[in-house]
This record gives C-alpha cells, sequence and structure tokens, in this order.
C-alpha cells in the first residue's frame, strides 16, 4: 500500500509531513524568543554549517533505510576516506584530483557494503557494524592515530568558501538534497528502492534486480560520506582519524526524525533535511542560552523521541 | 510616566548588569574525564570570584563539534574565548574565526598549531619530569639503573615529560637509562613492555612512566618478577594515587587541572579589564606536584 501511496501521492505525502514542519518552526520560534542572537544572518549560516555533515550522511542513510537497510559506517568511511585525502593531498596530488578519486574510492568501498549484503545474504546492521570497525581499524593503521594536518590551500578553502553568501559546505549539501531528491523521487531507481523497501519478493516479482539496487544504494551512501569527509577535513584543516565517530548515529536520528520508517518503503530525504535542521537548531539554541552540557545530551535525545511521537500523533488523526 | 521611567530604570539596570558581568567562553575538548571536569571548577570559581558569567561547552571530544560550539561562542559575541582544543590542527579555523570576530583566545592545557592565541596555560610538563627524575635520584641515593616508559611518540607530554626527566638525569652522572621505549599512555603495553625490559636488563633500580597507566602496568610486571624496583608515574589518577598510598607506586606527578581552568580565565579577566591583548603567545606555565606516601 505504501508502495502506491508515497510515490505518485505527494500532496497527502506533504500534508503528513506537516507535523514535522510544526515542530520546526515551534523550535525556531522558542529559540528566537529565547535569545536574541538566535535570528540573525551569521547565526543562521552557523547552523547551515553545523547541519551541512549530518544531513550530507543522512541523505545516503534515508536511500538504505528505504530499502529497509541500515548504514552504520558511514562516519568510519568518512574518516578513512578524510584521511586518505589529507595524504594524497599531502602526496602533492592537485586537488580535484585528490576530490575524483576520494569519490570513486568512497562509492567503491560503499558498494562493497552492498555486495555483502546482497550476495552474501548478510544482515546489513552486521555487514556495516564490522564495515565500521574494520574501516576505523584501517584509518588508525594509516595515521598511527595521529590527525594528518599541513592541507594545501585549494583544500583548505573548499570546505571553508563562501558562494555568494552561503557556506560552500551548505551549498554542497543543498545540491546532494537535489540530486537525493530527483534520485529517488524521479527515476527508476529511486522507484525500485521504495519497492525493495516494501517488500523484496514483491519486488523480486515485479523483475526488480534486487542485488543491483542494494550494492548501488550503499554505494550512493559512501559516495556522500566521501563528500561529506572532503568538506569536513577541510573545514578543520586537518583529517582526523577518529573523525565521524557517533555520525552514523546523528544520521539515522535525522532520518527518523524526519519520518523515514526503519521498516523501507516510505520516507523523504525533505523530511531528513527538516530531521538534521531540528537537530542542528537544538544543538545551537542550547549553545546560545547556555544549557549545561550535559543536560543536552538529555535534552536532544527528549527532543529526538518527542518529535517522533508528535508526528506520529499528529499523522493517525 | 511611571511605565516610561520603569523601563529606563530596566534598561539601566540590564546595561549596569552588563557591564558588570562580562561573559567568558570555555570550550573544553570533554566533560567526560575527571581532569577536564575539575579545570572546569577551578575556572568557574574564578569566574565568580571575578564577577563574571563562564559558559561552558563540551565538544565530547568531537573536533567537528568544537568548531560548531566555538561559532556559537562567536554569536554570542562572549568577551574572551577560552578553548581547552580536541585537536591542535583541527581548531585553528575556529581561532582564526575568533580571531577575525576579534574575540580573544586563550588555549589551556593543549596548544593550538595556529592562529592568534593571546596565552597559553598548561602544566609545566617538562618540570614534571625533572620532578620524577630527581624524586628518583633521591630515593636510589644519586645512582642506579633506571628505565623510562614513553607516552605516544611525538604527543607533546610524552616529549616535555621525556626532557624533563633525561635532564635531571644528566645531572646526576651516576644514575643511568639503562632502557627507553615507547608504551604509548596504555596500562597493557605498559605491561607487556616493561615484562621485556624485565628479560632483557638484569638490574634495574628505578622506573618513570610517562603517565600512571603504563606505571601501573609497570609496577604489575614488576610484581609478577618479585624484584624490587621503585616506580614513578604521572597524573595522580585516582587508581594511581591509591596505589602509591599502598606503596606499589613511589610516586606520582599531580597536574593541577582547577588551577589550569582558574589561570586561564584570571588572564581572560585581565584582558576584559585593561583591553590589552599580548600580541604573541604568552606561555602560562602551571607547577605541578609530587604525590609520594
Amino acid at each position: 500500500m505504501s508502495l502506491a501511496q508515497t510515490p505518485s501521492n505527494p500532496v497527502r505525502l506533504t500534508i503528513s509531513r506537516y507535523g514535522l514542519w510544526i515542530i520546526f518552526a515551534a523550535l525556531v520560534l522558542l529559540a528566537s524568543l529565547l535569545s536574541d542572537r538566535f535570528l540573525t544572518g551569521s547565526n543562521l549560516l552557523n547552523i547551515a554549517r553545523q547541519t551541512s555533515v549530518n544531513a550530507l550522511l543522512a541523505f545516503g542513510m534515508t536511500a538504505v533505510i528505504l530499502t529497509a537497510g541500515i548504514d552504520l559506517s558511514v562516519g568510519a568511511m568518512l574518516a578513512v576516506i578524510g584521511v586518505s585525502a589529507a595524504l594524497l593531498d599531502q602526496a602533492g596530488l592537485p586537488f580535484p584530483l585528490t576530490a575524483l578519486l576520494v569519490l570513486i574510492g568512497g562509492s567503491l568501498i560503499g558498494a562493497l557494503n552492498g555486495v555483502i549484503v546482497a550476495y552474501g545474504r548478510i544482515a546489513p546492521f552486521v555487514v556495516t557494524l564490522a564495515a565500521l570497525t574494520i574501516w576505523r581499524g584501517v584509518t588508525l593503521v594509516m595515521t598511527d592515530g595521529t590527525p594528518v594536518s599541513g592541507l594545501s590551500a585549494s583544500f583548505q578553502n573548499i570546505g571553508n568558501a563562501d558562494w555568494f553568501g552561503l557556506p560552500s559546505i551548505a551549498g554542497v549539501a543543498l545540491l546532494a538534497l537535489g540530486l537525493s531528491w530527483f534520485l529517488l523521487r524521479r527515476t527508476a531507481w529511486g522507484r525500485g528502492l521504495y519497492a525493495l523497501g516494501s517488500s523484496e519478493d514483491a519486488a523480486r516479482f515485479a523483475g526488480l534486480n534486487v542485488e543491483r539496487l542494494k550494492v548501488t544504494v550503499y554505494a550512493f551512501s559512501g559516495l556522500l560520506s566521501a563528500v561529506a569527509a572532503l568538506l569536513l577535513t577541510s573545514r578543520l584543516y586537518s583529517a582526523q582519524p577518529t573523525a565521524g565517530s557517533g555520525f552514523e548515529l546523528d544520521a539515522i536520528a535525522a532520518v527518523v526524525v524526519g519520518g523515514t520508517s526503519l521498516s523501507g518503503g516510505r520516507g523523504s530525504v525533505i523530511g531528513t533535511l527538516l530531521g538534521a535542521l531540528i537537530i542542528g537548531v537544538l544543538n545551537n539554541a542550547m549553545n546560545l542560552l547556555d544549557v549545561n552540557a550535559f543536560y543536552q545530551q538529555i535534552v536532544k535525545g527528549g527532543v529526538i523521541l518527542g518529535a517522533l511521537l508528535l508526528e506520529r500523533l499528529l499523522n493517525r488523526s | 510616566m511611571k511605565k516610561h521611567l520603569s523601563l529606563i530604570l530596566l534598561a539601566l539596570a540590564s546595561t549596569a548588569a552588563a557591564q558588570s558581568r562580562p561573559v567568558i567562553g570555555l570550550s573544553l575538548s570533554t566533560l567526560n574525564n575527571p581532569f577536564f571536569v575539575e579545570l572546569r571548577d577551578g575556572a568557574k570559581k574564578a569566574a565568580t570570584a571575578g564577577g563574571a558569567d563562564l559558559v561552558v561547552l563540551d565538544a565530547q571530544d568531537r573536533a567537528d563539534k568544537q568548531a560548531s560550539d566555538i561559532e556559537d561562542l562567536i554569536t554570542r559575541k562572549v568577551k574572551v574565548i577560552i578553548v581547552n582544543a580536541t585537536d591542535s590542527d583541527a581548531i585553528i579555523p575556529s581561532i582564526m574565526a575568533a580571531n577575525a570576530a576579534k574575540i580573544p583566545v586563550i588555549t589551556v592545557d593543549r596548544s593550538a598549531n595556529g592562529g592568534q592565541v593571546a596565552y597559553h596555560v598548561a602544566s609545566d610538563n617538562v618540570a614534571g619530569g625533572k620532578m620524577a627524575g630527581e624524586y628518583i635520584k633521591k630515593l636510589l641515593g644519586g645512582k642506579g639503573n633506571v628505565v623510562e616508559l614513553q607516552g605516544i611518540p611525538g604527543s607533546s607530554a610524552a616529549r616535555d615529560r621525556g626532557a624533563g626527566f633525561n635532564a635531571a638525569l644528566k645531572a646526576a652522572p651516576a644514575l643511568k637509562r639503562v632502557a627507553s621505549q615507547p608504551a604509548d599512555f596504555n596500562r597493557a603495553k605498559g605491561l607487556s613492555v616493561m615484562e621485556n625490559i624485565l628479560q632483557s636488563q638484569p638490574t634495574i633500580a628505578a622506573v618513570f612512566a610517562h603517565n600512571d597507566e603504563m606505571a601501573l602496568g609497570a609496577a604489575q610486571a614488576i610484581a609478577s618478577s618479585k624484584r624490587k624496583i621503585v616506580v614513578v608515574g604521572f597524573d595522580a589518577t585516582p587508581d594511581a594515587v591509591a596505589a602509591v598510598r599502598a606503596g606499589k607506586l613511589a610516586a606520582t606527578v599531580a597536574q593541577r587541572p582547577a588551577d589550569i581552568g582558574k589561570l586561564g580565565v584570571q588572564r581572560a579577566l585581565t584582558i576584559i579589564k585593561t583591553g590589552k591583548v599580548p600580541a604573541k603567545t604568552v606561555n602560562v606555565p602551571v607547577p605541578l606536584t609530587l604525590i609520594t606516601k
């Protein structure tokens, strides 16, 4: 049912998304009332910058979760790709070539997850959990535990530049949003992902190449991890071997708050963007309001849970 | 009229409050570690004493979160930003952003590899290493074979503690360093590295470990070997202090995190009061103490 309804009825989907917009608007309103610094141009750009990496990973995660899969390795892939990019850069490669190589590399190591999930018939949770551990280990071996710094100027610039007043990192996230939306909503591949997530057997009977879909969706997640890795490495002027730890959970939180079903077949990247923004605004506003650092974590978890419950209630009525 | 008056009073009161209570931002690498909790408490006390408000943010050991935290502090227009960096390189863009916003930056405990920093407040690790070396010299009566267990090679703590320790050894020609091996600040490695050294060195009188974890590992190896060797550690973790009390470790060098926080805030207050920011980073070494039985 959700298969027929989701892609063909965007109006209904929009209505069911209202709950999330209301929560987001309420949060923004509350933050603006409590802090006069919140609704300023520079702070909104801060939020855009702070949300971008999570949003990038979350868009890939959305596609994976639509197939009823999960990708726990995004943070570890980000780390290994970031370190690889920094090392290539130090070796003197021109930045565009470095970027191209790591984007291909990211897609390939993502695809590897997909190959094992699809042909090895192992649960995505297990495959990507193992991948998380392996890539984290590879990163530590590559760096001996120390950050890689001394990046070229063009690498440093890519994540810290302004594009017509918008931070480049947010610009890239927006491009990724557009691309993800197009791929999921306007292509046979995207429809295939929804179909696969609704029912694998049905998708197979309908003649879809389920294995290929799985390989490509994890490759897509790996590609976006690579994009995030380039931007984060640039933003920090260095590749951190510990970068990205815990990012998989933030990305999953954004996807789930954004209304994508963990059992697959239902969801959208617009919802995910809202989910990521809700989390980003929350972090930013609590910092501006001087909420005790320990309480921040509790509040964040509570709001994630609350947003989900409220959204369920609004959708039911 | 009355309404106007109260509004004016309110405005006056709020500007007066704003003038008398400057806000200082403190971005910590993590609060999931008693060391930094003590640092925060010392900073808080100094801020209260100095009539300032302190905003504390916890980066949870994530360089990217710290970048966001500092952006938020800049947005709040705090008077001074005190940073305990998760990483000395990753912090550079954040410090440059604060510089651009004309907010002075003070680093505490861990230094930054770039950007303009007014003060750097940190333990005097060189002095601490020297203190350990001199205590060993005193315990051994000035002669004997000693072993050094190094922390993660290249880390500033390992470098400085080692430099201080070796300077103390140089001043005592009868003390001979027979082995110096990295054990990466890790207890399990301290144990296995010490086991190997015990195999290769027939006479050892003392061990200096760059941190307590390695010292406790070494003490375990020594206990199983039934040899009598004194061990001195560094950091004064609760485990190590208990081991000193129980006679398993001879001593441990204690940092004073609360003092680091206090001195950081005091320098921030100086900047706020005088409006003067040093053009080149001024180092503020914080003394250490030796904990013995």
